[in-house]
């Protein structure tokens, strides 16, 4: 299907895309995921053939698209803003795609029709796009680039505009309508829960080029490096220093630490970022190996557990650790971490 | 008394009483100086009177002037849609060198009076202007080989010259301010580009289009000054019809009913254009991404872009500097002027603007006629001011009466100069305002021509002080007379400057109305060009050029230093 390879653009005059590659599957919804300013806009226009790349190449089914014009691309393309032409109603929106088809009117009609219903919206075909709400403009938005049946849909931030509650629901229901119509999709967001919700695979872009591809929850559990494991807040992370590979130790603000990797086995002396997840601490006070030992500063209590801040020392003034049962600020606590559960990453960039 | 104070008092505090008083002075001006000239016109036309009768009227002399004035305004809107419309999207589209000349360009001739327009023409193609007489030292013709002056083209060419740029302005502003995300949905969902423009952008220019026509429209159907000056006798609008017949045929009741029906005409076009224009707030979101001008690409796009460029650049350059050039060099003998003649430049045509010749037109120097205008400007600038800040004010407190009081402050807009003009005649032509006596008849017109601009200018600015400075500095011990100095009036100090200098240009470049009250011994400087220019003689011709020169300078001057407040007060300077 989609394939794209090696794509680079500048923006004034700051290399913005350096060679991003990747391919779309059939009946695939692919999740571009990155921080503001990555790029992923940038990249679904020059998909869509909107903007040129400097460099690289945009192939379907292994014909390249360099030269193929936008509107001859048969791509569906949703817009941040939406982009409903004010100066059509609901239903003339949704046809639009149809009528450059040059179908009957019949057909057109017909098809308009289902589209409403898919979106639920039925009656509203006579509507000013303009009185429509937040959520209801996002609906006729999406049967707009779903209604002239494109080869692929591409969804640029579909949900940033709307409030936190409206988008849990439209994201459910956007996962539902993306998979009945079976259409491959590239998704865009910088929302990482609207990213897991709505990917079968997880694309993360990060100055200029992909990062890390796989599916949502190989991000959590192999994330490639420290800047991954930030970026999905993963959990403490802790710079040290290689001093032995077999078993694998490095020294840091905590102490001495044995860590595992997943992985090349870093050199000595590298510097490193070891990951501690707050839920994989546990309280086993015979331990002496890789103990964690604070003051406690906060708890919050997040539904099945509380959540505990620690004060370890001058370097460290916050570790976070999940605990089943409640403390009393200013105790002081002492945790342990397996070898295994400790993960040694990349400091990246 | 103390009771009489207090009632006073409570009644300036209460908003309705203060929109009372606030509305009075402007009501009683329009109501006086506006209203009872136009029911004098009503009744004179209506009444019958020996000779006269509305029943008995000849239908066709009123077709006559109105199907060509119909005519003549369609077709002079056709030819500025043609040019102005590729101009609107090669200033969209294209940066180019020369881009802000050209924008400062387009500005003028929303100012510049009908009277310089016209002597720019006649010095650019006119039997006097340059082309005719390179062509004649150039074939040793004998008279003139392009006949110009009195031909319909000349009247559609200079209305081309006036308003392509508001097709130009109106448009480009709608069309740069698209959201171009609009035209890339079209094009993902399959559209051509052609169908873009066709299905997209095109619809949403409508109401700008619409508007921009509408004005365009009325500007050509109210045009006096050209019309009269470059067209000649053969070619009578509704205007030129009801100068002519009430100061030349002296037949006012014909005249009254000719103004009746230009002014529910200019009454039905403004509807219109309200209409339309309405329109576009509605359609108009805010842009998320805005058409931003490249440089033109390939060398068929720079073909189109020069040529566009250079139609307008003769179009809106040639006439103005054919004109100031002109009246610096001397082609031509003057008259009883024999033997070989002295060509190059001079500065004759200034020098001779002071000096008053024996047999000259008026009885003074045409110098005089600049201090004259002058004078009567400023008059004009009091008068607006003092009732656009009070009708500014009133606006303020939104009761009822604005309700009634809008609509009829802005119906001076669609009356025509000349129908004021007349409507003046009619009814001030007696004491104590005989215009013969009593020259101030003049800048009131001239205040009545120019309030609805000015009450433009000053009301979105008094609706920009927020309520809670005033408050702020009552609070902190300002009296409200001391309010007003303090807050109000350096807040609104660009604004009243801006207003003023819209009076000024505006009443010294006005010609319809001033044509019917202006006193032989006290010209102003567009009737002592109008009658210098028609006149034979190099001395008189260029005479006229110099003046016109010197009006264009002032109103070029005026349209610089607005731009320039503008700027500066958008910049929060």
């Amino acid at each position: 299907m989609l394939s794209v390879s090696d794509i680079e653009k500048t923006y004034d005059e700051q290399p913005l895309l350096k060679g991003v590659s990747f391919s779309v599957e059939e009946n695939e919804t692919v999740c571009l995921l990155g921080p503001s300013g990555s790029g992923k806009s940038t990249l679904l226009r020059i998909i869509a053939g909107l903007e040129e790349p400097e460099g690289g190449d945009v192939r379907w089914d292994n014909a390249s698209l360099a030269g193929v014009p936008t509107h001859q691309r048969r791509f569906g393309l949703m817009f941040q803003d939406y982009a409903l032409f004010p100066h059509r109603n609901v239903a003339e929106n949704i046809a639009f795609g149809l009528k450059m088809q040059n179908l009957p009117a019949d057909e057109i009609r017909l098809r308009v029709e289902n589209a409403l219903q898919t979106i639920g919206m039925t009656g509203f075909s006579k509507r000013k796009v303009t009185e429509l709400s937040g959520g209801e403009q996002q609906r006729v938005a999406l049967a707009r680039a779903l209604a002239p049946n494109p080869r692929m849909l591409m969804l640029d931030e579909p949900l940033g505009a709307l409030d936190r509650a409206l988008r849990a629901t439209l994201s459910q229901e956007l996962r539902h309508i993306l998979h009945d119509s079976k259409i491959p999709a590239i998704y865009v967001t910088h929302d990482q829960e609207e990213a897991f919700a709505i990917a079968d695979r997880l694309l993360l872009l990060h100055q200029g080029s992909i990062l890390q591809s796989g599916r949502p929850h190989e991000f959590f559990h192999r994330p490639c490096n420290a800047w991954v494991a930030r970026f999905f807040g993963l959990g403490n992370l802790i710079g040290g220093t290689v001093t032995s590979q077999v078993p694998l130790q490095v020294e840091t603000p905590l102490g001495m630490i044995h860590a595992s990797c997943q992985n090349q086995v870093p050199a000595l002396g590298q510097h490193t970022t070891l990951l501690f997840r707050p839920s994989q601490a546990r309280q086993a006070p015979t331990l002496s190996e890789n103990k964690v030992t604070g003051k406690v500063l906060d708890q919050v209590f997040q539904g099945e557990k509380f959540l505990v801040s620690l004060f370890i020392n001058e370097q460290v003034p916050l570790f976070n650790i999940m605990l089943p049962e409640p403390v009393s600020l200013g105790d002081v606590l002492a945790v342990n971490y397996q070898p295994t559960d400790v993960l040694c990453l990349n400091n990246g960039a | 008394m103390t009771a009489t104070i207090r009632t006073l008092r409570r009644w300036t505090n209460h908003p309705v009483g203060r929109g009372l008083l606030l509305w009075l002075l402007p009501a009683v001006f329009l109501g006086y100086f506006f209203y009872q000239p136009l029911l004098a016109l009503f009744s004179l036309a209506l009444k019958p009177t020996p000779g006269f009768s509305l029943f008995a009227l000849n239908f066709n002399r009123l077709w006559r002037p109105f199907s060509f004035t119909i005519g003549q305004a369609t077709l002079s809107t056709l030819l500025t849609l043609i040019i102005g419309l590729p101009g609107a999207w090669l200033f969209t589209y294209f940066d180019f060198p020369g881009k802000r000349f050209f924008k400062t360009l387009t500005t003028l001739p929303f100012i510049l009076p009908t009277v310089v327009v016209a002597a720019g023409f006649n010095a650019f193609l006119g039997p006097r202007g340059w082309v005719n007489l390179a062509l004649i030292s150039q074939f040793n013709l004998a008279a003139p080989p392009i006949q110009f002056l009195n031909t319909f083209s000349a009247i559609l060419i200079a209305h081309v010259f006036y308003n392509t740029t508001i097709v130009l302005r109106v448009v480009s502003n709608a069309w740069s301010g698209q959201n171009l995300r609009l035209q890339h949905a079209a094009q993902v969902l399959g559209a051509s580009p052609w169908r873009t423009f066709t299905e997209v952008t095109l619809p949403q220019l409508k109401p700008a289009i619409l508007a921009a026509t509408f004005l365009v429209f009325l500007f050509n159907f109210t045009s006096f000054g050209v019309v009269l000056m470059l067209g000649g006798p053969q070619f009578a609008t509704l205007e030129v019809e009801i100068y002519t017949q009430a100061l030349y045929l002296l037949n006012l009741p014909l005249a009254s009913i000719l103004s009746i029906l230009q002014l529910l005409c200019t009454l039905l076009i403004t509807l219109g254009h309200n209409r339309v224009s309405g329109l576009g707030d509605l359609v108009s979101s805010p842009p998320a991404r805005g058409i931003t001008p490249r440089k033109p690409g390939k060398a068929l796009e720079r073909v189109v872009l020069f040529v566009i460029l250079a139609a307008l650049f003769v179009l809106l350059v040639a006439p103005l500097a054919s004109l100031a050039a002109r009246s610096f060099v001397k082609l031509e003998p003057t008259r009883g002027e024999r033997g070989t003649i002295e060509r190059g430049l001079t500065l004759q045509f200034y020098r001779e603007l002071t000096v008053n010749r024996r047999g000259d037109l008026f009885f003074v120097p045409p110098i005089m006629a600049a201090r004259n205008s002058f004078l009567f400007a400023l008059i004009t600038i009091g008068l607006t001011l003092t009732l656009g800040l009070m009708v500014g004010y009133a606006q303020q407190h939104t009761t009822i009466l604005n309700k009634i009081m809008d609509p009829v402050l802005m119906l001076p807009l669609g009356a025509s100069a000349i129908t004021l003009g007349l409507g003046f005649i009619i009814v001030f032509n007696r004491p104590p305002f005989s215009t013969l006596r009593f020259p101030i008849l003049l800048p009131i017109a001239h205040a009545l021509v120019a309030l609805p601009f000015i009450v433009r200018t000053l009301a979105p600015a008094l609706k920009n002080i927020s309520p809670s400075l005033r408050n702020a500095a009552r609070v902190l011990g300002a009296s409200p007379l001391r309010v007003w100095r303090e807050v109000d009036l350096p807040l609104l100090t660009p604004s009243i400057l801006i207003s003023a200098i819209f009076a000024l240009t505006i009443s010294m470049g006005e010609f319809g109305a001033s044509t019917f009250l202006v006193r032989p011994d006290y010209p102003t400087l567009p009737v002592a060009i109008f009658r210098y220019i028609s006149q034979p003689g190099a001395l008189n011709y260029g005479q006229a050029l110099a003046m016109s020169t010197i009006l264009m300078l002032v109103c070029a001057a005026g349209i610089f230093a607005i731009e320039k407040l503008q700027k500066s007060e958008k910049d929060g300077v």
